[in-house]
């Protein structure tokens, strides 16, 4: 290598990198601009290309020069209008950007890298030749971090770093502001929030000196003002450059960030854009001027109205309160001894507002405040114009006071001492737990009224620390807007976003490990899930596609959905993939449901795209999302369905959490089941026990309110002994939901509902997927949690074959009960099926053949201490049966007047609803007519007509007994 | 230069065992336990240690020793382990027994089984093999392996 420094070479590193994460996204906005495009924005691009080229050429690395030189010559042509910024030539110039970061991250041995491929693309561009060009680019991350970062320059390092994080945070409110502001015109409270958000950045670079990000919101706080005093609309244009500035600005900070400077980057025609899109663009003559005319105004101001604004004062206090942070001391000591007269007002009634009331009078003396604060837009000119001069920077350090007095309501907080706190209550929690198990004993004592109190004060320590972890997902989910805005312009396709549970509260900490996932997630779904609009019109869709996010708690878990109303998943092309590139065997997918092939897509190295765009499609994308999401425990599902949509479904536990469950106990165990998946507690008694539950093919199920309800027993879940005791007098059903399932358990006592501190799984048992955790009880012993999902999956409740779900029944059930009617469907013969109506049927039985007997000439069993005859229904209907070797047979038992029959079937096949339509009339005996139901023909069975048939004498019997 | 290390030890059936003082939390008399149904056949089940929730194994089981007859309760060895607290159960604890590296040997290759894997080797004390558990690989129970 030809340096010597490697400190040089890392700096270069470095500061390509962020030249290039810009270039990024001017190259897209540049193709949106089409040949409107905005030439100081190629010079932007233009310049970061050229620093790379010429540091480049000075460490000798002679591949990255050349890549970047011959990306030069076609920006300049750009520049120069010889070329038009077409996708094919911002594809190809995205493709050698990213080759250039590619080169950047392996600096070392940059110069052995081949990027002739990048060259020739380049040079037929050069060429005029751009046709041929194949449009594959590369994604890349433009992510910006906020680590601490010490510092120096006279700035503690403290005060340097609270300035990054809030001024991140103010970024990303300025951006949601700005996103509903493009849908939401006038809403004057965003546009006051936006201009407060730019406003409190600005101020705070004026104070550290950071000039160009100084010049920067200033600008764009001119229009900000601009468009609040009615002068401008927020045109698309405006917005666009809004949000570049906001990108810049973001740029600029992450260059603070980590070299304390403010970097290279030209922000000029940045500056230029965002004052030529005000009416007013403020020249430096223009600007003073305009200065004094705010002064002189606010000046008027208070001789005008001198007493009647202090309130709004106030309220603009308490505003700011809002949007600001702390600030640190340093800031408040420069304020006072260098202020203009304005601004000393301001930082007064700012102050009061946190202070006492004897100090009012002050506000009311110093009216220019409320001037400040009130519409005008003279007023963003009182605190403009050459931030470089001492007036300004004095001007800066009353903003960060005025802060400081602001804010003084909240507090940044070390999360591992929140961490800390947590486990503290959680230890509380408990020994509360045991205190008033301990009391509930005696009656009227000392201690009773004392625990008492130990148990709400508790419960409201709880609460609170519980609270000061907890964020809601909206601030993740906030980027998602203009994320989408961006990607759909880039795909050509229109997209809404919608989002449900935005209030939905997670820990800090799963907030931040799954912002990472779900940015993948959305992606892919404006990619590859939503089509283009005419692909989607044709289709009968609306042309713009709906991305919703979704979130809510379920079980002691945060559930996410991404849903999408897009293309769904192609199955059959995901088959292929699968077996094509060896990760599955053709016999594996054979046996595979849909839901499970659907799965497959989070298999490392899977990916269906035929190429491989910028935004997704390399296929580690979602094997990534999976492993993060499993390194919180939580659970990626997805779900498809081939035209409509998709939908994955994102499952986080809350591992540090107080939940309120439902105790109940089995064989001796006491288990605890998360009240979010408790839908109601059954108890059948006396008589019910033996015939409240019912059987079909061996699956226990109970008639819930005319449903059936499938039963589960815990005793065989978890494969434990019977108590010699528990032959029960009660049965105790607990029905729980699963995802969209119903289903009973079944446990010996029902005890109590309680809080529970959910304890994570010790590692030995996180294979068992019963259980999502352990808690300790009021009596100090430990007690499992039961993992409703993980039941519900081993007990077959939840198969993923079954494609309606209850969430459907329900609906349609509401919809069409009338028309609807249940029917046993049977299987008799190798296809033949029959149906009978529900209500017909009062059990289905499993017979032993070995317990028929024959009396007059008839099959008979004893059953229930009767003689059941038997109908063979192959007989019956002339379909030889396939029936001759089982050991058991299905009986559909038919009781009327106390007197029953059994209906001997080949298979019991399935309840189900339908209508019946495209009925055929029939004149066979013992049949009432044809009919589809779900999808096959199928033979709707007279029941008493075929027992007449068999036995002609069984109504007469039941009529004259 | 003399290496010595300071063992805990306890008794399983006639052996002697040791574990590294320096990773072992406490020794505890039986606790009650509540018992994990599916779970591995080693865990023996759940203990509350002050608020702290304890998965307790029975050694008895990892090692292929029979269970413990008659009406003798096990006594807990609670070891730290990347992952939290863990109780290996015993028979009987000894004492804290001072050793010393030139005494410690491999061990045999006739050693076969779980064994194998859990010792690391023996101290020849006078009249008697101090057994070292490898403490680590004994909490060591990957969860879908039935054992």
């Amino acid at each position: 290598m030809s340096f010597e420094d490697a400190e040089l070479l890392k700096e270069f590193v470095v500061e390509s990198q962020e030249h290039l994460s810009d270039v990024e996204n001017q190259l897209l906005t540049l193709e949106s601009q089409g040949d409107s495009m905005d030439v100081a924005l190629v010079n932007t691009v233009f310049r970061a290309v050229h620093s790379i080229k010429g540091a480049a050429g000075f460490l000798g690395l002679e591949t990255l020069q050349g890549l970047a030189h011959r990306e030069e010559e076609v920006l300049n042509k750009l520049r120069n209008h010889e070329l038009r910024p077409t996708s094919v030539v911002i594809n190809t110039l995205l493709k050698a950007t990213d080759r250039l970061k590619g080169l950047l991250d392996e600096i070392d041995d940059s110069n052995g890298q081949d990027v002739s491929e990048h060259l020739v693309a380049l040079e037929r561009i050069l060429s005029g030749d751009a046709d041929t060009l194949s449009t594959t680019f590369v994604t890349t991350d433009t992510p910006v971090e906020v680590a601490s970062s010490a510092s120096t320059d006279g700035l503690s390092g403290e005060v340097l770093r609270e300035f990054l994080v809030e001024s991140y945070d103010n970024l990303e409110q300025l951006e949601r502001d700005l996103m509903s502001l493009e849908r939401n015109q006038g809403a004057s409270e965003i546009i006051n929030s936006a201009f407060r958000n730019i406003h409190t950045i600005k101020g705070t670079a004026g104070f550290l000196g950071f000039s160009k990000l100084e010049k920067v919101t200033h600008v764009a706080e001119n229009l900000f003002g601009n468009i609040r005093s009615g002068k401008m609309k927020l045109g698309s244009d405006v917005s666009s450059g809004l949000f570049k500035m906001i990108d810049a600005v973001r740029q600029i900070l992450s260059c603070i960030e980590r070299h304390n400077d403010e970097g290279e980057e030209n922000i000029e025609p940045l500056v230029t854009l965002l004052s030529s899109l005000g009416d007013d663009a403020p020249t430096d003559g223009g600007a003073t001027k305009a200065k004094a005319k705010a002064t002189s105004k606010a000046r008027a101001l208070k001789a005008g109205n001198a007493k009647s604004q202090p309130p709004a004062a106030l309220a603009h206090g308490t505003n700011k309160n809002a949007s600001v942070q702390t600030k640190s001391k340093p800031l408040s000591k420069t304020s006072s001894t260098k202020l203009t007269a304005p601004v000393t007002k301001a930082v007064t009634h700012l102050t009061i507002e946190k202070t006492t009331s004897s100090e009012i009078p002050n506000v009311l003396a110093n009216p220019e405040t409320p001037a400040a604060a009130s519409e005008k837009p003279a007023i963003s000119m009182v605190e403009s114009a050459e931030q470089a001069s001492p007036q300004t920077m004095s001007q800066k350090p009353a903003k960060g006071d005025s802060e400081v007095s602001a804010a003084d309501s909240t507090i940044r907080v070390d999360v591992s001492l929140l961490d800390k706190l947590m486990t503290c209550v959680g230890e509380l929690v408990l020994a509360r737990n045991q205190i008033l198990q301990f009391t509930n004993g005696k009656v009227e004592s000392e201690l009773h009224g004392t625990s008492q109190r130990l148990n709400i004060i508790t419960t409201e320590l709880q609460e609170g620390v519980m609270k000061t972890r907890m964020q809601p997902i909206g601030n993740v989910w906030s980027k998602f807007p203009r994320l989408v805005r961006d990607l759909a312009v880039i795909c050509e396709k229109q997209v809404r976003i919608e989002m449900e549970g935005k209030e939905t509260e997670l820990d800090k900490t799963i907030i931040e490990a799954i912002k990472d996932p779900l940015t993948h997630l959305v992606r892919n779904t404006v990619d590859h899930g939503i089509e283009r609009p005419e692909v989607r019109l044709a289709n009968g869709k609306a042309a713009e596609g709906c991305l919703t996010l979704r979130a809510y708690h379920e079980g002691g878990q945060v559930n996410i959905e991404i849903c999408d109303d897009g293309a769904g998943l192609n199955f059959e092309r995901i088959k292929a993939k699968a077996i094509e590139r060896g990760l599955m065997t053709s016999e594996q997918i054979a046996r595979m449901a849909d839901r499970d092939v659907g799965n497959l897509i989070f298999l490392p190295g899977f990916s269906t795209a035929e190429k491989v765009s910028n935004v997704s499609g390399r296929g580690v994308g979602m094997d990534v999302v999976k492993t993060n999401i499993e390194k919180i425990g939580g659970t990626v599902d997805l779900q498809s369905q081939h035209g409509l949509g998709t939908t994955v479904k994102i499952k986080i536990p809350l591992t540090l959490a107080i939940i309120p469950a439902l105790i109940v106990s089995n064989d001796g165990n006491r288990y605890a089941i998360p009240q979010v998946n408790l839908l109601e507690l059954v108890r059948l008694d006396g008589d019910q026990v033996k015939n409240g539950i019912e059987w079909i093919q061996g699956s226990p199920v109970y008639r819930l309110r005319g449903r059936l309800l499938p039963l589960v027993y815990l005793r065989e879940q978890l494969m434990t002994q019977a108590d010699a005791a528990a032959e029960a007098e009660a049965l105790n059903i607990v029905v729980l939901r699963a995802d969209d399932r119903q289903f009973g358990l079944i446990v010996d006592r029902i005890s109590d509902t309680e809080e529970i501190v959910v304890k994570p799984l010790s590692k030995q048992l996180k294979g068992v997927a019963v259980y999502s955790g352990t808690t300790i009880m009021g009596d100090g012993r430990v007690a499992l949690i039961l993992d409703v999902m993980g039941l519900a999956h081993s007990s077959n409740v939840i198969s993923g074959v079954r494609d309606h779900s209850v969430g459907d029944h329900l609906g349609r059930e509401n919809a069409s009960r009338s028309h609807l009617q249940s029917f046993l469907v049977l299987r008799v013969g190798e296809s033949r099926r029959y149906a009978l109506p529900l209500d017909q049927v009062t059990r289905l039985e499993k017979i032993d053949t070995g317990l028929v007997e024959r009396a007059d000439q008839q099959e008979v069993v004893q059953y229930r201490g009767e003689i059941l005859p038997l109908i063979r229904l192959s007989e019956c209907m002339g379909v030889p049966s396939l029936l001759s070797d089982v050991s058991l047979m299905d009986v559909v038992v038919y009781t009327e007047a106390g007197r029953s029959v059994g209906l001997v079937v080949d298979q019991i096949v399935d309840i189900v609803e339908s209508e019946l339509t495209n009925t055929r009339a029939t004149q066979r005996a013992g049949l009432i007519n044809s009919a589809v139901i779900h999808g096959h023909v199928t033979d709707l069975l007279d029941l008493p007509a075929v027992i007449r048939m068999v036995d002609p004498t069984f109504f007469q019997d039941c009529t004259s007994a | 230069m003399i290496a010595t290390k300071q063992l805990c030890t306890f008794k399983l059936g006639s052996h002697l065992f040791g574990v590294d003082a320096q990773s072992v939390q406490e020794v505890i008399r039986y606790q009650e336990m509540t018992k994990v149904p599916m779970a591995p056949p080693a865990i023996s089940g759940l203990i509350n240690l002050r608020g702290q929730i304890v998965t307790a194994l029975d050694l008895r089981f990892r090692l292929g020793f029979g269970k413990l007859e008659g009406d003798r309760k096990p006594m807990n060895v609670v070891v730290r382990s990347d992952d939290g607290a863990v109780s290996l159960l015993v028979d009987q604890i000894g004492d804290v027994i001072e050793v010393d590296d030139r005494n410690f040997e491999e061990p045999p290759d006739t050693l076969s089984g779980a064994a194998r894997d859990l010792i690391l080797g023996a101290y020849k004390l006078e009249g008697q093999l101090l057994l070292l558990l490898d403490c680590d690989e004994a909490v060591r129970i990957a969860p879908d392996k039935k054992e």
